[in-house]
């Protein structure tokens, strides 16, 4: 049931805090139910949150189209995810440390990984996963879980190096079923590190539904086995999941140890682009009530009533996105064969006889 | 310059660490207040803080990922695994993760921890604390694994592991935490990994080894020589990467080889040494390469070692069989 009125994020915001009723702000047709939580952002801002959403539908989109033609590899599909990935993102600083999922790809994008990069790492190669010094993230992760304990660790850094950062890391519903994701918010509440920790409840794990992992009534509630605060959140909701998110990170950068974030979402496609089909396992008719709640909808009639959006608006950004997304395969059909004697290179710093003497060998192989 | 026992050795390697670089961090399970399960790290937090020393939630593989995370951060990061029986609660953590991350962000990042962890037979513990699973590490690329077999070694090896800007495993033997001493410098020094030692020199037959089975071929080198058998000694110190030029070097000299592990025959990493003589030293040979292991049963009950774990006499035993082949 949506909060409507009365209850602020930072009354939600405390370990002893057992109210995990959902947080929502827009409603599905785009109304303010909760005006008193609207964020403090400016009409350029949220028209920046929109054009990110509708970028992110045309990169899904376009993804996925270029996975049937062979020209990507691994995809996992972000349709209806766009306010949880977005609108999340968006409440984070640049010097802030992303630790995404495989499904996190528009985050990391919108954090600062060149899109063609995106793409390589789609393919299965390296320079998709060359990030510059500067940012501050890791590749998605493919270990449900992993990112959960490495986050922890990442928080525990910027608090011994008193930054006034947060490492977000990303999981899915299934992924809290792990023990790395138990572990990893239990360690960060442990040493009240500088984490937020994102679950985005898409109600599937490929064929399993959320029922089946936990009789636990929310995720949200799992933060209370590590002693930290959890919110639950209409993850179809930009506005709603931004706010939460921005008040988190105040509450985390002020020294006050980590949060747990669940969004309640849907994915419109397949798990991934490697042969799933949710017609197989989702009941029939699963998907209607979802595109009602459209994070796309209800943020477009929200800023069209301002006067911010407008259909030309919306296809201008649209016409951008296709744009970038040709140019980025380009350039990424541009970079050059992986090399065996690269990988060698990479393995240590300095290499050991072993690898030394397959450096040799391979680079005399390559010289033919 | 004193007498040290090995886990001296090794409170020694990691004191100097701390004292050399603010970003080395010391975490695991008991290993603050408390010194350690075997006081490897006594007196250090009082010495250097809780800030560089410090206990953590009693979860293996939340060590693990909390190494990853402080090491992104700039850290250099020591953790203990209490009992190396406890990897497989953190195995993704450091094979499939820590040893990976150079390699995968295209040397763009790069993971400079060292994993410490007691294992080892002969001081009858319980269960899953005494298995030898260096073989499991072993096997993945991206990661070192060291496994010193006498104090001054224990110091010198650790240090260069901490410095060493990739992830290492180092493996202590329990049995040789206390079981000898050995002059040990004050002074900081290092040891260089992916390199084997020559522990004596001998002309017959070459017994390569690592960890606690060295003092074994030391007593069985002493009984050998007895007998007019010369054995010369190679101890791998880092068990992988091997150090192959040092193996076959020795190989060639004496034209006979026997390997000397004490896990189990499957296990460790007797068949890659036995893999790389015959792949690069066959025509040196004068008799097949011998191998001592352990049987290829679990890890025994406690009251069982003796009859299980491999020990100087069946050293002494394969040496003359390769001898009089």
């Amino acid at each position: 049931m949506a909060r409507k009125k009365s209850v602020t994020i930072e009354s939600l915001l405390t370990p002893d805090n057992n109210n995990f009723d959902m947080v929502q702000i827009l409603d599905e047709e785009g109304k303010v139910v909760n005006p008193d939580i609207l964020p403090d952002l400016t009409d350029d801002e949220l028209v920046d949150l929109m054009s990110d959403m509708v970028w992110s539908r045309i990169l899904h989109q376009r993804s996925t189209a270029l996975n049937r033609q062979g020209r990507l590899g691994f995809y996992a599909p972000t349709w209806g995810q766009e306010a949880s990935q977005l609108g999340s993102i968006k409440a984070i600083e640049k010097d802030d440390v992303l630790l995404p999922g495989y499904r996190d790809v528009p985050q990391l994008i919108k954090h600062g990984l060149p899109l063609y990069q995106a793409f390589l790492w789609s393919r299965g190669h390296v320079e998709g996963n060359k990030y510059p010094e500067e940012l501050q993230a890791l590749p998605p992760q493919i270990i449900i879980g992993a990112q959960y304990v490495q986050a922890a660790g990442v928080a525990l850094g910027l608090k011994k190096r008193n930054k006034e950062n947060v490492v977000i890391t990303y999981t899915g519903d299934g992924g809290t079923s792990q023990g790395d994701f138990y572990e990893g918010i239990n360690f960060a509440g442990s040493y009240h590190a500088n984490a937020i920790f994102v679950v985005q409840n898409n109600g599937w794990a490929i064929s399993t539904p959320r029922s089946l992992q936990t009789a636990a009534k929310t995720l949200a509630q799992k933060a209370v086995a590590a002693g930290i605060p959890g919110i639950q959140v209409d993850g179809m909701d930009p506005l709603a999941v931004y706010a939460v998110t921005k008040k988190a990170r105040e509450y985390v950068v002020a020294g006050n140890g980590p949060v747990l974030i669940e969004t309640i979402c849907y994915r419109y496609g397949p798990h991934t682009l490697s042969g799933d089909d949710p017609k197989r396992y989702q009941p029939e008719g699963s998907m209607e009530p979802w595109l009602k709640k459209d994070p796309l909808i209800r943020m477009r009639n929200y800023l069209t009533e301002k006067g911010l959006w407008s259909e030309e608006k919306e296809q201008e950004v649209e016409e951008k996105a296709k744009e970038d997304v040709k140019a980025a395969i380009k350039e990424a059909d541009a970079v050059p064969k992986q090399k065996v004697s690269t990988f060698l290179k990479n393995m240590f710093e300095v290499a050991p006889a072993s690898i030394q003497e397959q450096i040799d060998a391979y680079e005399a192989k390559e010289a033919k | 310059m004193a007498q040290k026992t090995l886990i001296q050795a090794v409170t020694d390697a990691l004191h100097a660490e701390l004292k050399n670089d603010e970003n080395v961090l010391i975490f695991g399970e008991d290993v603050g207040k408390n010194g350690g399960v075997f006081r490897a790290t006594q007196g250090l937090q009082d010495e250097f803080g809780e800030d560089r020393v410090f206990n953590t939630p009693l979860a293996e593989s939340g060590i693990g990922g909390l190494s990853i995370g402080l090491a992104l951060e700039g850290f250099r990061p020591v953790a203990e695994i209490q009992f190396f029986g406890f990897v497989f609660e953190t195995m993704d953590s450091i094979v499939g993760q820590a040893a990976r991350t150079r390699y995968r962000m295209g040397g763009t990042r790069h993971l400079p921890i060292v994993i410490r962890s007691p294992f080892g037979g002969g001081v009858h513990t319980p269960e899953l604390h005494s298995d030898n699973l260096e073989g499991l590490i072993a096997q993945s690329p991206g990661i070192k694994v060291v496994i010193p077999s006498n104090p001054y070694d224990a110091k010198g090896l650790l240090i260069s592991a901490i410095r060493d800007n990739d992830p290492v495993v180092f493996l202590e033997h329990m049995k040789l935490y206390r079981s000898f001493r050995e002059e040990v410098p004050d002074e900081d020094y290092t040891v260089p990994l992916c390199k084997a030692a020559v522990t004596r020199e001998g002309t017959d037959v070459s017994v390569i080894t690592y960890g606690a089975m060295v003092r074994e071929a030391i007593k069985a080198a002493d009984n050998l020589e007895k007998e007019g058998i010369s054995v010369e000694i190679i101890d791998l110190r880092t068990v992988s990467p091997l150090d192959v030029e040092t193996i076959v070097k020795s190989v060639e000299k004496t034209n006979r080889a026997v390997i000397v592990q004490e896990a189990q025959r499957q296990a460790g990493v007797g068949a890659a040494v036995m893999a790389e003589l015959s792949e690069r030293a066959i025509l040196s040979l004068e008799a097949p390469i011998g191998r001592v292991a352990a049987p290829d049963t679990v890890f025994p009950f406690g009251q069982a070692e003796n009859d299980w774990l491999p020990n100087a006499k069946d050293i002494e035993a394969k040496v003359k069989e390769t001898v009089n082949f």
